[in-house]
């Protein structure tokens, strides 16, 4: 019963977009306030129904009810309740229907958040998202529905790939999603400006905090992934530049770049054609990454049962936003009043070179993603592009980005002085430098690309830092005046301070790792191996029985000058279900440092193991998650300034959208 | 500065950019990508000695031999050519023998394969798309893609 009125309810959502989509569109049109304002009510009704739907299959999820194909699929009775739970979106149906979701909680949360918008462009957006929403809730009804029944069904489930039972299943893609989705309604906002023609800074500040949300969540849905792959996959790297990894590292390149020239837009009203074609190539990127992911094309862990028809689906949904976005943008961006230009040396101007190194590194990232299925379909020859490629066309590029960072913040707008910058980036600059030697003299050398590289990213950091510090420090002031000085700073100014000293340490992290050192080993019990300045000790191995697995577990020492410091365990686990295995690696942290242990094969010489010592290899997702932080500030300061636009701007809206802005302003 | 002065400046640095870019990407397609082959194609093809490849079919039943200090040695097959690949290091979790296997590494010049990363599936649904491929082509096939949902 209840799975039915799930059913029910995703077939109802669809219904209901449909009018989201049509009746708001129309009343824009007509310049009617009782039909634009049926658009929020219709797009909080699709997110109910479809947080219903999704509701009744996580129950029969949880009660593990083996009559629903999806469930007797990827479920199993012994499952731990949590992966019972998060098993839903991890296979094909599932993960679409939370893809469904996300958009209809951001077509909600547009809906919900008033003020936000003036009425025109927000019914234009809520219905160019409502559209988003019918296309994959058409998708989803028709050809991949998750509730689809068994006509016998089984007493037992075939359990989730063993590889996807893991709290990353938790966390990984719904923080994804809610980045890929996200720019979703970016995209909605870019269409809508397009279409009512009008683009400013108006416009920019109803986005930015919607592009913030996105960016946040998928900085930190990627930082997941990347960790999650570490620790599971058990070959010690944590981004292999796989295709998958790039389909959602595109969009936040892009989304990267939209959100330094959305800032151009808003301050300096230029930039606007460029802006908006960012939106839409952003959430292009993210459609394409769905496409890639869940169509078959490309073989991954994310790959999950196959279906042709599905992927043309998905191909067909793809050409339909991708193609009318660019469409749009080709028949109305040339009417769209271009901003103007300015001057060279200036915020704006470093802005515009971050944008260019931005979309050129997203775009080599394009290449290196999609030539080899090119080549495929036109030559039938099979190729991989894999690291080494990354790190001639994309580092580089990378590179010089991150060695700009820090001018561009030390820029003022409109007329920068490049002597003053550089002046005040001395003391930076003399810093890390400092700092980069003394690491490099305790490390006794290392490869000069990651000298360079640990340079960047303490460069980076401390010019963060400086941003705080120039602002509020003054020779001669007390201390607790600075402190004072430094807390009264715009949210925005701490935001893009904390971001990019965020992205600083991320990149000391990478950095890093050239130093990082793995051996080979055959161990036997008590036969110490040595990995960097660390011993590891295989002490016990034991088998034990867990929820719906065998683990066999070994247990190692980690020693330093003999003294053990830590225990840790490392295993594999058999899956009786799926005649599967996966291997545990065991890691302890030791600063934020760590030893890890991939174990292999047990032989007649003893136990096949693969040790890396990674020193600073945490550094790497703190510095994503700080990042994450320095976006999540930023976000705080718009919202507070958003919210309440002053008297005069609203009558300034007012005065060209008279009846639509009253009716909106008066509810 | 005038306004055409900077236009131009703007279109010339990004045409400086994308340029630079460019030839990043073309320099490195010419010397990163690795071809994959199934072991038919490594035996038709006459490639050279010590390129960087990728190769990939079923391991040989009974091939799989392992050596003290981690090494191994097994055999790809397609069940019309075998390719000899020799491996030091851990194999993954469903590397087993029969099932679906791509290596990648250096072909020798005595036409063995070192391979210095070997990929097996991420579940024991799929079968790696390069390696189906590769079968489909020697009729040895069984599209056995689906089988799990084909069970009840």
């Amino acid at each position: 019963m209840i799975v039915e009125i799930g059913h029910y309810a995703l077939v109802l959502a669809l219904a209901l977009s449909v009018i989201q989509t049509v009746l708001p569109f129309w009343g824009a049109r007509a310049r009617d306030a009782s039909l634009m304002g049926i658009g929020p009510v219709a797009a909080v009704g699709v997110f109910v129904c479809v947080a219903i739907a999704f509701g009744a299959l996580t129950w029969a999820y949880v009660t593990s009810d083996f009559t629903v194909r999806n469930v007797v699929e990827n479920s199993h009775s012994l499952k731990p309740l949590l992966f019972r739970i998060t098993g839903l979106w991890g296979n094909h149906e599932g993960s679409m229907l939370l893809w469904v979701l996300v958009v209809a909680l951001f077509g909600a949360l547009l809906a919900v958040a008033r003020n936000m918008a003036p009425g025109v462009l927000r019914a234009d957006a809520l219905a160019v998202q409502g559209l988003i929403s019918l296309a994959f809730l058409t998708f989803l009804v028709s050809v991949s529905n998750p509730f689809a029944r068994v006509a016998a069904p089984p007493a037992e489930g075939q359990d989730l790939n063993p590889i996807l039972q893991d709290i990353g299943l938790a966390i990984h893609p719904p923080l994804l999603y809610v980045g890929y989705v996200g720019f979703s309604l970016v995209f909605a906002f870019a269409a809508a400006a397009l279409i009512g023609g009008r683009i400013d800074a108006i416009w920019a500040r109803a986005v930015r905090p919607w592009c913030l949300i996105a960016w946040v969540f998928l900085t930190l849905g990627i930082a997941m992934g990347s960790y999650w792959a570490y620790y599971e996959l058990g070959w010690g790297g944590f981004w292999f530049w796989d295709p998958v990894e790039n389909a959602s590292f595109m969009p936040w390149l892009s989304g990267t770049a939209l959100l330094h020239s959305i800032l151009v837009m808003e301050k300096r009203d230029a930039l606007k054609v460029w802006t908006i074609l960012l939106a839409i190539m952003t959430f292009s990127l993210s459609l394409l990454g769905a496409f890639l992911v869940r169509s078959g094309v490309l073989t991954s862990v994310h790959t999950f049962a196959t279906d042709p028809g599905r992927g043309l689906f998905i191909l067909a949904i793809l050409v339909f936003f991708i193609g009318g976005g660019f469409a749009l943008f080709a028949w109305r961006a040339p009417l769209l009043k271009t901003g103007g230009l300015f001057a060279p040396i200036s915020r704006e101007g470093a802005l515009v070179v971050n944008n260019l190194l931005l979309a050129t590194a997203c775009a080599t990232v394009f290449i290196g993603t999609l030539y080899p299925l090119a080549l495929e379909g036109l030559t039938g020859d099979k190729i991989s592009v894999g690291p080494p490629f990354y790190d001639a066309t994309f580092v580089p590029l990378a590179m010089a980005l991150l060695l700009l960072i820090p001018f561009g913040q030390a820029l003022a707008w409109k007329r920068g002085d490049l002597a003053d910058a550089v002046s005040r980036l001395l003391f930076v600059m003399g810093v890390s430098i400092v700092v980069c030697l003394a690491i490099v003299f305790i490390q006794r050398g290392g490869p000069v690309l990651a000298v360079i590289g640990l340079w960047l990213g303490i460069f980076v950091f401390v010019g963060g830092a400086n941003e705080i510090l120039s602002r509020s420090w003054k020779r001669g002031v007390p201390l607790s005046v600075i402190l004072r000085r430094a807390a009264g700073l715009p949210r925005s100014a701490w935001g893009s301070a904390v971001a990019h000293a965020g992205v600083g340490v991320c990149v000391i992290g990478l950095a890093a790792q050239a130093w990082s050192i793995e051996t080979l080993a055959t161990v036997r019990p008590g036969q110490p191996a040595i990995v960097g300045p660390y011993e590891v000790v295989l002490t016990d191995s034991f088998s034990r029985q867990v929820a719906n697995y065998r683990e066999d577990v070994a247990r190692f020492h980690v020693l330093r000058g003999g003294a053990v410091i830590r225990t840790v365990d490392a295993s594999k686990r058999f899956f009786p279900a799926r005649n599967t295995s996966t291997t545990e690696a065991g890691i302890s942290t030791i600063g934020f440092g760590q030893v890890y242990v991939a174990p292999g094969d047990a032989g007649e010489h003893g136990l096949g193991v693969r040790l890396y010592w990674k020193p600073w290899v945490l550094l790497i997702w703190i510095g994503a998650i700080i990042a994450a932080i320095g976006g999540a500030l930023s976000f705080s300061d718009r919202r507070l300034r958003v919210g309440a636009p002053t008297r005069g701007r609203r009558k300034d809206m007012a005065a060209t959208n008279v009846p639509a802005i009253a009716t909106v302003a008066a509810q | 500065m005038t306004r055409k002065k900077r236009r131009l400046l703007l279109i010339g640095s990004a045409v400086a950019v994308l340029s630079v870019a460019l030839g990043l990407v073309l320099f490195a397609m010419r010397d990163t990508i690795v071809f994959f082959y199934g072991p038919t194609e490594l035996a038709q093809k006459n490639i050279q000695p010590g390129s960087r490849l990728r190769i990939g079919g079923l391991v040989k039943e009974g091939s799989v031999e392992r050596l003290a200090s981690q090494q191994v040695r097994f055999a790809i097959t397609d069940s019309n050519a075998d390719v000899r690949v020799s491996y030091a290091g851990l194999l993954p979790d469903l590397f087993r023998e029969g099932q679906g296997v791509v290596a990648e590494g250096v072909l020798q010049p005595d036409r063995t394969f070192v391979a210095d990363k070997v990929l097996a599936k991420h579940d024991e649904r799929y079968m790696p798309r390069e390696v189906a491929d590769a079968l489909k082509k020697q009729g040895v096939w069984q599209g056995g893609e689906t089988a799990g949902a084909a069970r009840p």
